[in-house]
């Protein structure tokens, strides 16, 4: 008992320290002229945010959904959408009435939430029908149906995707500026994290975890499975969207990348390195991956060589993540001292 | 919207569902007998396309290609097996999704390597590139109606293989019960490597074929890999039937929903209108398909035994 609450504050340490540096991180770049590693630092935030969303379902709910993507990409258009009517095509026509297009973010950030959570109730609502193969097959069918969706519609650019005019307008920040939304980033990352950690510890997230572990007996017990992992695949579809909000304003452009299902498995291997169903999981996560990823380009054009055999030797012999790498090396530390 | 137009969209649709059948009928039986979902079958239909391609330009001969194709593939295949797969089937499904995306990375990335970025040409063989008339007046590629009978006839043999020979027997039983099939002293990780190279086979022929009517490119088999699930989630997984029926289906939603939608829309909408939703809601017709079967039976039209 003691040991599971020692831990338990131990992980927070952990996150704590890597919130730290992040929140250190500008001021650190700025004085060694890394200027430039903020974008990238903007990014890990941003897939942390949607990492974290996906292992709301996946490490706590136990559900693989392989169609997170069809959620971010939903979140990044609805922005871009919107800002597109407001700056070029004019107001959306939708059953003869008449919504005019926004740069706002006090507008555009909350209506991707809901558009994104919408999307996942509707997918989930399906796609829980069943389980296991079928359930990450068939998310992973309706994230490429999004996908093709937006392929072919050439007036938001099919293919090619839609370019930004500028960041959204968040009044009092200024978006455009790095820094503020760097800061933005962090700020909704700890929200989300502070909001998760309660929603675990709810009433909720236990029923969700018992559902997880032993769905018949949660069951037995008078408790609905279907509803609750349905409000868990809405609500993480619907963070999610936050994050594709986030990322459409950092590239200033959407495409149908952000939709594909390369980025789904992306976001899974995030939760997965990250070490599965801890709260700071995904940050790490997403430090670590972006981080390879983007050495390994560096280092070479041929990045995806070396990447694909990296994640297979991951997935065969660091099962718990760097998570679990953590726990390790603190067990060991803790045994030395002790003995 | 003329008979003849019908007629060849409908061929269309078969040629495609045959070959998305040869794709499914390798996933979905390593997917039934040995719990696996491999992401990385797609890998192995581009290998076989780009195998074929690039022999049939060596030699000048498609054939030559086809018969390489096949058995590289399956020897490809193999490899993977005993290095990388063969290690999965007894870990959960997402830790085989997340290695076969490796995979995929490592082999989309070889095939740049050793064939460049840029599609490779592959042309029927010389005595199925013209056309054959079906009917007078209506000439239809002879290729493509070759590609209907190979996938009937492949069709059929997969189906004697697995219910009259022993190998299928093996099959059959190693599905329902491993434990019991490797107890009565079958060498069950042989078998295991020995379906999944014909599955491979299976695959590669499709590639192979699509070669000359769509192109041979990197990331062909993503893009084919996810029909291939809808066929598979619509026939029930691990059913050699199920999987045949859910392809043709498949195949002729795909395909007739692109030829005729927008036109029907035409009928009752303004033109751009219509074309933007015909086109908009042709692309996601199959998955329409998948959600209206599951609603209906969410193990699929012909679910598996237990």
């Amino acid at each position: 008992m003691a040991d599971g609450l020692g831990r338990r504050l131990g992980g927070h340490a952990d996150g704590l320290l890597l919130g730290l540096a992040f929140l250190a991180w500008p001021a650190v770049a700025a004085g060694f002229g890394l200027e430039w590693t903020l974008d990238l630092a903007a990014r890990i935030l941003i897939y942390a945010l949607a990492a974290s969303a996906l292992n709301l379902v996946l490490g706590y709910a136990g559900l693989v959904s392989f169609g997170h993507a069809a959620f971010f990409g939903a979140g990044a258009y609805v922005v871009a959408i919107l800002a597109y009517h407001d700056f070029l095509l004019g107001p959306i026509v939708l059953f003869g009435l008449e919504i005019p297009g926004t740069g706002n973010a006090w507008i555009a950030f909350p209506l991707a939430v809901l558009v994104a959570g919408l999307l996942a109730l509707a997918i989930g609502a399906l796609c829980l029908r069943t389980s296991g193969l079928y359930f990450i097959m068939i998310t992973l069918a309706f994230a490429q149906m999004i996908y093709y969706l937006f392929i072919s519609l050439p007036d938001y650019g099919g293919e090619d995707g839609l370019s930004l005019f500028a960041r959204s307008e968040l009044r009092p920040l200024d978006l455009g500026d790095d820094l503020a939304f760097y800061y933005l980033c962090l700020g909704l990352l700890a929200l989300v994290l502070a909001g998760k950690a309660a929603v675990v510890r709810s009433r909720f997230g236990w029923a969700l975890m018992g559902i997880r572990d032993n769905e018949r007996r949660m069951t037995a017990l008078g408790l609905p499975p279907y509803r609750y992992k349905l409000a868990a695949f809405a609500l993480s579809g619907a963070v999610t969207g936050l994050a594709g909000a986030l990322i459409a304003n950092l590239t200033e452009f959407v495409s149908p990348a952000f939709l594909s299902w390369p980025l789904s498995g992306e976001l899974l291997i995030i939760v997965i390195l990250g070490g599965m169903g801890r709260l700071y999981g995904p940050l790490l996560g997403a430090t670590a991956f972006l981080l390879l990823e983007f050495w390994l380009k560096e280092w070479t054009e041929h990045w995806q060589l070396a990447l694909g055999p990296i994640l297979v030797l991951i997935v065969l012999y660091a099962r718990g993540g760097l998570g679990g790498l953590v726990d390790l090396l603190r067990r060991g530390r803790e045994g030395s001292g002790h003995g | 919207m003329s008979f003849l137009l019908i007629l060849e969209q409908t061929l269309n649709g078969l040629q495609f569902g045959v070959m998305l059948f040869l794709i499914a009928a390798g996933l979905t039986l390593v997917l039934g007998i040995m719990n696996l979902v491999n992401l990385a079958h797609g890998s192995l239909y581009m290998v076989g396309a780009f195998v074929c391609a690039w022999v049939s330009v060596e030699t000048d001969s498609f054939l030559l290609g086809l018969a390489a194709a096949l058995p590289a593939t399956a020897l490809v295949a193999s490899v993977v097996e005993l290095l990388v797969v063969r290690r999965l089937y007894s870990r959960d499904h997402l830790d085989q999704v997340l290695a076969t995306f490796g995979l995929i990375l490592f082999f989309n990335e070889a095939t740049k390597m050793i064939w460049g970025a840029r599609p490779l040409r592959l042309d029927p063989p010389d005595f199925l590139s013209g056309t054959v008339e079906l009917l007078p007046g209506a000439p239809y590629p002879a290729f493509r109606l070759a590609v209907i009978l190979v996938g009937l006839a492949v069709a059929l043999g997969l189906f004697l293989l697995v219910t009259r020979t022993r190998l299928g027997m093996l099959i059959r039983a190693g599905a329902s019960n491993r434990e019991m099939v490797s107890a009565l002293g079958v060498d069950i990780d042989r078998l295991y490597t020995v379906v999944f190279a014909l599955g491979a086979a299976l695959t590669a022929l499709a590639g192979a074929m699509a070669g000359p009517i769509y192109s041979v490119e990197i990331g062909m088999g993503e893009s084919v890999l996810i029909p291939v699930f809808v066929v598979i989630v619509i026939g029930g997984i691990g059913s050699i039937r199920g999987a045949f029926v859910a392809a043709l289906l498949v195949g002729l939603t795909f395909v007739w929903g692109r030829a005729f939608l927008p036109g029907l829309f035409g009928l009752v909408l303004e033109p751009s209108t219509a074309s933007t939703l015909g086109s908009a809601i042709s692309a996601m017709a199959i998955y329409i398909l998948m959600a209206a079967v599951l609603i209906w039976r969410p193990r699929g039209l012909f679910p598996p035994h237990g």
